[in-house]
């Protein structure tokens, strides 16, 4: 038999005020990074803000700084450049036109071949989006993860406790906004694929809960003389090579996807990437210990402990 | 013998089998096939998304306001022509609100005629004050939301029509909300050309050029664009009553320079577009490319007139609102035919006789949202995609049979079980795949191993009690499968609510994880099952290489 770990007796409840304070401190940046979405300070994608994004991709390499120059000679200092370092790609991004009638895209275009004409290049692929259609995608957004939320905390409440269900939905929460909070902290840009990441990482991070949870719930059956920690320490030890093992494999698929995937979904395997990290960290760190600390009044296998 | 081992065996055979006859016409292999394969098994299969084969997306909104104003105008021009006809005298017809007309005149004994005349031909404008020398109109409400409503549907037929003669494989027309036309072209090498076929208004008009006011021959020959507005203040006061200035657009053939020329144009329409029978693109004796339209009866008859009255003047062919040509009429037409040639590149002049036969759109379309994938990202995207799956596969097919020796092996068949039902899924679905979609399939393949792993460490731990290998994969089964559920029923949860709330490639990945969480299921509880049941059940197994 090969381990990784043998049969571990670490004390997870024991460390779990370093554990809240760093979570805390997570959980407030996510929520700062969530008050500056909502007054329009972050680096929202177009699917959000509304604007023009232009993927060019040129026979020979542009460097950015002279791409940055030849937009500005032509009116176009508002321009947000990446390059990406695979086959010549520029990406242009110009976000928040009031009318999408003014054919920015177009005007790109014919900017780089009158600039460039030596440069031959291919559009590989611009998006135009009106300011209405992102307002109404942001709004989407935001019940989309509202009404995920409440599905669960519905679920796990039915299945275990209501407790269970709110510390499960807490550590949720929590981990979305960590990742929120680290894409605002990066100034990677917010748009429609990572919120899809973010309700990917939440679906994950709670079926990470769950196991953790379910084993608690079994031990706590089983009637023992042992405190609550205990308990509850016991049921993570066991199944700790469990969630190693699975959040290693569901790593390293991501660890391809990331390296692999193309620039098209880079930022969303990044999301992925950090949710399967701080989303084991928190069922064994935030979801748990909340049971111990919030005992409650109601809920028949809790108060048996106390 | 184990219970059902034989009945497992065949269900999961059948499962393989199924995926792959689905999911064969999605291979390039598919054509070898004789043709009465696709009469009894499934002969479509997955589809590409657009960010895969590129292609456009565009949301159109239908301007109906204008819609309603164009009717209006319409309607002014009609109540004009029946005062004329009834010998009523009539000092003017305006616009005074978005659906108000004043109607003035000078006697007031033409009240009670010109009431009777709209009462009869234009019962929806409704009088909502009459004075002695003039009537205020309205247009009744349900007469403006049946515009609007025909404005929309107009368009999208317009719209259809336009795409089908263009010659999309699989084009997706559809209303969105009530004044939004959602277009869907996958695949489409040239996404300019077909974007102004669909967006062009297509309002075509014959009006004479009024070479007789002595003001026409003040105008320039031709006006650089910065000139326009100095134009505009110069001229514009001037322009005679009944008369407007239109511009032919004319590119020069070297410097690609633009320049516009100005015409002096009667304000009246002669003739539109909708009196046409067909259009084509054709090429004149110098191999310049241009349109030949042919009237319908009414049109010939109405321009054969014109022409016969207005010899030696020059008609202007008029294409929402540009000038295109001012051919002088050198005699009477018969037969219907015209020519509109104009500098035109042969796409354009491709695209020009669509828009014509396919008829004009009833309102101006506003894009507000257009999302086009060239088809070399697409290709690279695909292409990538497959390198990040088979890598990531790769990495946790060894990583198992490292880490659980022969129990390994079996999980990671469950995995590749995994992936082809998942595939022949989404093509029994005819699901389409996005670039999200392979991440979703590439996802499943790292949480596939999930619900093994959970048994894998309960058997473990069975073995550890001491308790005998077969009772000790059969308690790890039994122990595990209630959290496995519940694991899976959560991100199922998330997965629907992303299918709900998703649009295209977002979609497609809430389909791609769905499907693999809900195989998954399947795979791990049965198709691994099967394999320890038959490891065990032909002898006695003292150890397990887990």
């Amino acid at each position: 038999m090969f381990e990784l770990l043998g049969k571990t007796r670490i004390d997870f409840i024991g460390k779990r005020y370093y554990a809240f304070l760093f979570s805390g401190l997570m959980i407030v940046l996510g929520l700062i990074s969530l008050f500056s979405i909502s007054m329009g300070k972050a680096n929202l994608g177009i699917d959000f803000a509304g604007g023009t994004a232009v993927q060019l991709k040129f026979e020979h390499p542009v460097k950015i700084e002279d791409a940055r120059v030849i937009l500005e000679k032509n009116d176009l200092k508002e321009a947000e450049l990446q390059e990406f370092s695979e086959g010549n790609k520029l990406l242009i991004r110009i976000k928040k036109q009031t009318t999408i009638q003014e054919k920015i895209a177009e005007k790109v275009v014919s900017i780089f071949t009158k600039e460039l004409p030596d440069n031959h290049f291919v559009i590989d692929s611009s998006e135009e989006i009106g300011p209405t259609i992102g307002q109404k995608l942001q709004k989407d957004a935001t019940l989309a993860v509202g009404i995920a939320m409440l599905g669960i905390i519905i679920y796990i409440a039915f299945r275990f406790e209501f407790r269970f269900g709110v510390a499960a939905a807490i550590a949720t929460f929590h981990d979305v906004l960590a990742v929120l909070g680290i894409f605002y902290l990066l100034h990677r840009e917010i748009n429609l694929l990572i919120v899809t990441a973010l309700l990917t990482l939440a679906g994950y991070s709670l079926t990470d809960t769950v196991v953790v949870f379910d084993r608690i719930r079994e031990n706590l059956r089983l009637r023992s003389r042992e405190t609550l920690e205990q308990v509850i320490n016991n049921g993570i030890n066991q199944v700790l090579s469990r969630t190693i093992v699975v959040s290693l494999t569901v790593f390293l698929v991501l660890l391809a996807l990331f390296f692999f995937g193309g620039e098209v979904i880079h930022d969303f395997s990044f999301a992925l990437l950090m949710g399967v990290v701080i989303g084991t960290y928190s069922s064994i760190f935030v979801a748990s210990p909340i049971l111990v600390v919030w005992k409650g009044s109601k809920g028949k296998l809790l108060r048996r402990m106390a | 013998m184990k219970k059902g081992i034989k009945g497992r065996i065949i269900l999961i055979s059948l499962t393989i089998l199924s995926s792959i006859v689905f999911f064969l016409p999605s291979t390039r292999f598919y054509s070898l096939f004789p043709s009465w394969w696709g009469n009894i098994f499934p002969n479509k299969g997955i589809n590409l998304g657009l960010d895969l084969q590129g292609g456009i997306h565009l949301v159109l909104e239908v301007e109906q306001d204008e819609a309603v104003s164009n009717n209006l105008d319409q309607m002014m021009a009609g109540i004009k022509d029946s005062a004329n006809e009834k010998k009523i005298e009539v000092s003017s017809v305006k616009k005074v609100a978005m659906s108000d007309i004043l109607i003035e005149y000078p006697r007031k004994e033409a009240k009670e005629t010109l009431t009777k005349v709209i009462n009869d031909q234009f019962p929806f404008l409704i009088s909502k004050e009459s004075k002695d020398n003039a009537l205020l109109l309205t247009l009744s409400n349900d007469e403006a939301s049946r515009i609007k409503e025909n404005a929309v549907s107009q368009s999208m037929e317009t719209i259809r029509n336009r795409i089908d003669q263009f010659g999309v494989a699989e084009p997706l027309i559809q209303r969105q909300g009530t004044n939004q036309i959602l277009i869907q072209l996958p695949g489409i090498k040239n996404p300019q050309q077909a974007l102004s076929l669909i967006k062009t208004t297509a309002l075509l008009e014959f009006k004479l050029v009024d070479d007789e006011n002595s003001f026409s021959r003040e105008l320039p020959n031709s006006l650089k664009l910065d000139q326009e507005e100095k134009f505009k203040s110069e001229f514009g006061p001037r322009i005679p009553e009944g008369d407007e200035i239109l511009f032919e657009k004319i590119v020069d053939k070297d410097s690609q320079a633009v320049t516009k020329r100005p015409f002096l144009i009667k304000k009246r329409t002669l003739l539109t577009g909708d009196k046409l029978s067909d259009a084509r693109m054709s090429f004149d004796e110098y191999n310049k490319p241009y349109v030949s339209v042919v009237f319908d009866r009414t049109g010939s008859k109405q321009f054969e007139t014109i022409t016969a009255e207005n010899v030696r003047k020059r008609l202007a062919i008029i294409l929402d609102g540009t000038v295109y040509s001012a051919p002088v009429i050198q005699d009477r037409i018969l037969g219907g035919r015209a020519q509109i040639s104009g500098g035109f590149t042969p796409e354009e002049a491709t695209s020009l006789a669509i828009v014509l036969r396919a008829g004009a759109l009833p309102a101006p379309v506003k894009t507000i949202q257009n999302v086009t994938v060239g088809p070399s990202l697409g290709r690279d995207s695909i292409e990538m995609g497959f390198r990040a799956a088979k890598w990531g596969t790769l990495l946790v097919v060894v990583f198992m049979i490292f880490y659980y020796r022969l129990a390994g092996l079996i999980a990671d068949f469950a995995l590749v079980l995994n992936v082809i039902l998942l595939i022949g899924a989404l093509a029994a679905l005819n699901a389409t795949l996005t670039l999200p979609g392979i991440a979703g399939i590439i996802l499943t393949i790292g949480m596939s191993v999930d619900s093994n792993v959970l048994i894998f460490e309960r058997i473990r731990e069975e073995l550890r009690l001491g308790k005998p290998v077969r009772g000790a994969i059969d308690s790890g089964y039994d122990k595990a499968f209630l959290t496995i559920i519940d694991s899976h029923v959560t991100t199922l949860i998330t997965a629907l609510v992303l299918f709900i709330f998703g649009t295209g490639p977002i979609k497609g990945f809430a389909v791609s994880l769905s499907l693999g969480v809900t195989i998954n299921l399947f795979t791990s509880l049965v198709g691994t099952k099967v394999i320890f049941d038959m490891i065990t059940m032909r002898k006695k197994i003292e150890t397990l290489s887990i």
